[in-house]
């Protein structure tokens, strides 16, 4: 093995070239100037200057996201580390894979308070799965392979490596990924066969089945996502997903129900109330989807295919726990449940897909859009009716209500379509997270859809996509409210609006122009389409501040605490006589 | 929108369901965990329980294999059975966390625990106290004219035993290594402690 002597940082730029890294987002300063001063000399890796640090780390989840390659970032130490934080915590909720290198003061100051010092991996240990802070330069190269194998391997997950301006000056030793140590981080990935054949074996007797499925179908890759349709279609059973799976089975296939959890749909709610076997995938069972725990689906035997062991019986007791890589389970599955004839009870799935058709004519996302008011919806829906057809739409959200009317009138019929803050729930996750994925797909249509309050939180990222050509489209939603909170309000604080409207906005299309942007205003129902169609057609990065009904709320919702059969109903929709079968409660 | 008068419940205020945990009964539960001896690997395992609300009722680190570069922390915890289970599972995603063995319910263990007491005074209680220590089988490691230490090592309640019965003679001051453990008897290659 030849070894080659070299400074710490042309190690790391280095190291990321072995690695097969093309993108870094990043944001120079004191501690960080050697890598970027290698970072200059070479032209494999292309660098994006962000306007903000938690942008970098938004838009390497969004490149990583809807690639399934690691995101990597660089900032530089003390204020550059602690505005990735957010981000890192972002990407620790949501599984994303991220590697981030961070500068820190050369290792005799550590300690010392000097300029900008932070104890990063202090700061950061909880909100990363591991980092490490490197102080000999002979260690630099091995450690940032191995932070690539943590963050990729397992349940995947953000790395930070801390590395010290003097360990950058120095030489040392350069190793290639090969001759890494990677340590024993080697999760385990095949499921326990026995476990398995019991799983197939409900799924032969079962009456009421579902597949409840989450992100860690599509972290699997596009293997898992093909295995679940296979198994899906073959089983003929009902399908549904969390915020954060959309895409895994495509929500033009035959047995999807739509999203479930807190603003999930009506029928897919109360299927899983009401099944006898719930078939969990790569999903966690978290409050968002269980409601109140004690009544969550109370009469079903449950499986959970998790490759976190952590996620098994921490909220909901299940009686088949899998831990392994959703792929490799479903393959086995597929094998067992082949070789065992293939069979399911299809006069009872039969009847429980009756069932499920009664609580699907409720049709609970039905709304009238009337007048010139432009209701939240009726935006979104034509939106996904003038870009569905696109070969290559991906879909980045902010947080709010907007965010859930996206979830529901959007189809994902592709997984790494569907880039949205789940875990974190974080405002201003969806503008850099578009960027992160124009650079990865650059003649794609990439669409955020945002809230106005949102939006502004990391707006400063209209720089980027201006300097690096990234015809990214601002889809926002501007109902002048924080919105999701005044619903709240509204709904359980006795309508007391305690600060959840902004009382200046800005001019959107102004602020647009001002970075040298497209900026479109569309305020009137009748103007929407049209609105829309000029946004598709300008090439280059667009906001289109689309002025929406300003008292909107987004239904159906489950309040906090409550079961899934308790489920509130916008005023359009069809309750008729299935809420009495489905035993609902609307009030 | 009183239409949509929700229940006003436990947890109708709340964006969380607010409902009592306290069902099950809690357990105590030792620990042992064989870690890379690198720096911060000891603050990871706080952070995880502190963090994630869980208890530390004691808890000790050394190194164990200066080669191998491993130390052995012993946990002692209490949790409902279900919180034993999720601590077991965060522990074992911690990245330089080699293993984590459940003494309490992986057969028999032993359990032992190190503490020095100084006991001041003069005549009868000092009499008294020396006898009391013998009985405990404890060592005086150091003795001056009106003061003692004893270093007693057994299990945490013989510890506790030896305290309540020198509070009255002059304890003064107590310190105590918290608990270590292993396992009895044979084990296999695999399941082994290092
Ligand atoms: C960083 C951050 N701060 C606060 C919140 C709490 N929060 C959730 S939704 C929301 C309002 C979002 O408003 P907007 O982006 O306009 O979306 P809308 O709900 O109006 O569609 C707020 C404040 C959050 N999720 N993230
Ligand atoms: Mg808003």
């Amino acid at each position: 093995m030849e070894q080659e002597q070299m400074t710490g940082a042309s190690m790391v730029v280095r190291a990321l070239q072995d690695q097969g890294v093309d993108v870094v987002f990043g944001y120079p300063g004191g501690a960080v100037l050697p890598i970027y001063d290698e970072v200059f000399q070479q032209n494999r890796i292309r660098h994006v200057l962000v306007r903000h640090e938690q942008g970098a780390v938004h838009a390497a989840e969004g490149y990583a996201r809807s690639t399934g390659r690691p995101g990597v970032v660089l900032v530089t130490s003390g204020p550059g580390a602690t505005n990735a934080v957010t981000g890192l915590t972002d990407a620790l909720m949501d599984s994303v894979p991220i590697v981030l290198l961070s500068g820190q003061v050369p290792t005799f100051m550590i300690g010392n308070d000097a300029f900008q010092e932070a104890d990063t991996v202090g700061i950061t240990r909880p909100c990363t799965k591991h980092n490490w802070l490197v102080k000999e330069t002979d260690r630099l190269a091995s450690t940032i392979h191995e932070a690539f194998h943590v963050a990729m391997n397992g349940r995947p997950g953000p790395v930070l490596v801390d590395i010290p301006k003097d360990v950058q000056f120095a030489s040392g030793t350069y190793v290639g990924p090969e001759a890494a140590q990677t340590g024993h981080y080697a999760p385990k990935v095949k499921g326990d066969i026995e476990v398995i054949t019991s799983l197939a074996e409900a799924i032969e007797t079962a009456r009421r089945p579902i597949f409840y499925t989450g992100g860690g179908v599509i972290n699997s890759g596009d293997r898992a996502c093909e295995l679940l349709r296979r198994l899906v279609d073959k089983t003929g059973f009902p399908v549904t997903s969390t915020l954060m799976g959309l895409g895994a089975y495509p929500a033009n296939g035959q047995n999807w129900l739509g999203m479930l959890g807190m603003h999930g749909l009506y029928e897919a709610n109360l299927a899983m109330h009401d099944c006898d076997l719930m078939i969990n995938v790569g999903a966690r069972f978290d409050d968002r989807i269980t409601g109140r725990v004690q009544d969550f689906s109370p009469d079903s035997v449950k499986a959970h295919i998790d490759i976190d062991p952590s996620s098994i019986n921490k909220v909901i007791h299940v009686e088949l726990p899998i831990i392994g890589d959703v792929g490799h389970v479903l393959e086995d599955l597929l094998k067992v449940w082949n070789s065992r004839g293939a069979t399911t009870d299809a006069p009872a799935i039969k009847e429980w897909w009756e069932r499920i058709n009664e609580w699907r004519k409720v049709d609970c996302l039905k709304f009238e859009q009337t007048g010139s008011t432009i209701r939240p919806q009726h935006a979104i829906q034509r939106l996904e009716a003038l870009t569905k057809d696109h070969p290559d739409r991906y879909i980045c959200t902010e947080v709010g209500q907007h965010q859930m009317w996206a979830a529901q009138y959007m189809g994902m019929n592709d997984p790494k379509r569907w880039m949205t803050s789940g875990g974190l729930g974080t405002m201003g996750y969806g503008f850099p997270s578009s960027i992160g994925v124009q650079m990865a797909h650059p003649d794609a249509l990439v669409i955020n859809v945002a809230g106005e309050a949102s939006w502004l939180m990391n707006m400063q990222e209209m720089g980027t996509a201006v300097q690096y050509r990234l015809p990214v489209k601002q889809f926002i939603l501007n109902n002048e409210r924080l919105g999701m909170v005044r619903q709240w309000q509204e709904l359980l604080h006795g309508e007391r609006y305690s600060h959840s409207w902004s009382e200046a906005l800005p001019d959107f299309v102004k602020l647009a122009d001002a970075f040298g942007a497209k900026g479109i205003m569309i305020d009137d129902a009748a103007d929407l389409d049209d609105g829309i169609k000029e946004m598709l057609a300008h090439d280059g990065p667009v906001v289109v501040d689309c002025v929406v009904e300003k008292h909107e709320n987004c239904f159906p919702m489950i309040p906090s605490g409550e079961p899934h059969n308790k489920m509130l109903l916008g005023e359009n929709a069809d309750t008729g006589n299935a809420i009495k079968e489905g035993g609902a409660v609307l009030v | 929108m009183s239409q949509l008068n929700i229940k006003k419940g436990s947890s109708s205020h709340s964006a969380y369901d607010l409902r009592d945990y306290h069902e099950q009964g809690m357990e105590r539960h030792t620990l042992a965990l064989i870690v890379d001896n690198e720096a911060g690997v000891l603050a990871r395992v706080i952070g995880l329980f502190s963090g994630r609300g869980y208890n530390i009722e004691s808890l000790t680190v050394a190194e164990i294999d200066h080669t191998g570069h491993r130390s052995r922390i012993t946990v002692v915890t209490t949790g409902t059975p279900s919180v034993i289970e999720q601590i077991k599972a965060q522990l074992g995603r911690v990245v330089p966390v080699h293993d984590v063995h459940d003494l309490t319910t992986e057969g028999v263990a032993v359990e032992r625990e190190l503490a020095l007491f100084r006991v001041v005074g003069r005549g009868d209680v000092r009499v008294e106290a020396l006898r009391l220590a013998d009985i405990f089988r404890a060592q005086v490691v150091d003795s001056t004219l009106d003061s003692f230490v004893f270093e007693v090592t057994g299990t945490s309640r013989k510890i506790d035993a030896f305290a309540d019965l020198m509070r009255p003679l002059g304890l003064e001051e107590l310190a105590r290594t918290g608990v270590v453990a292993l396992a009895r008897g044979e084990i296999d290659a695999e399941g082994g402690l290092t």
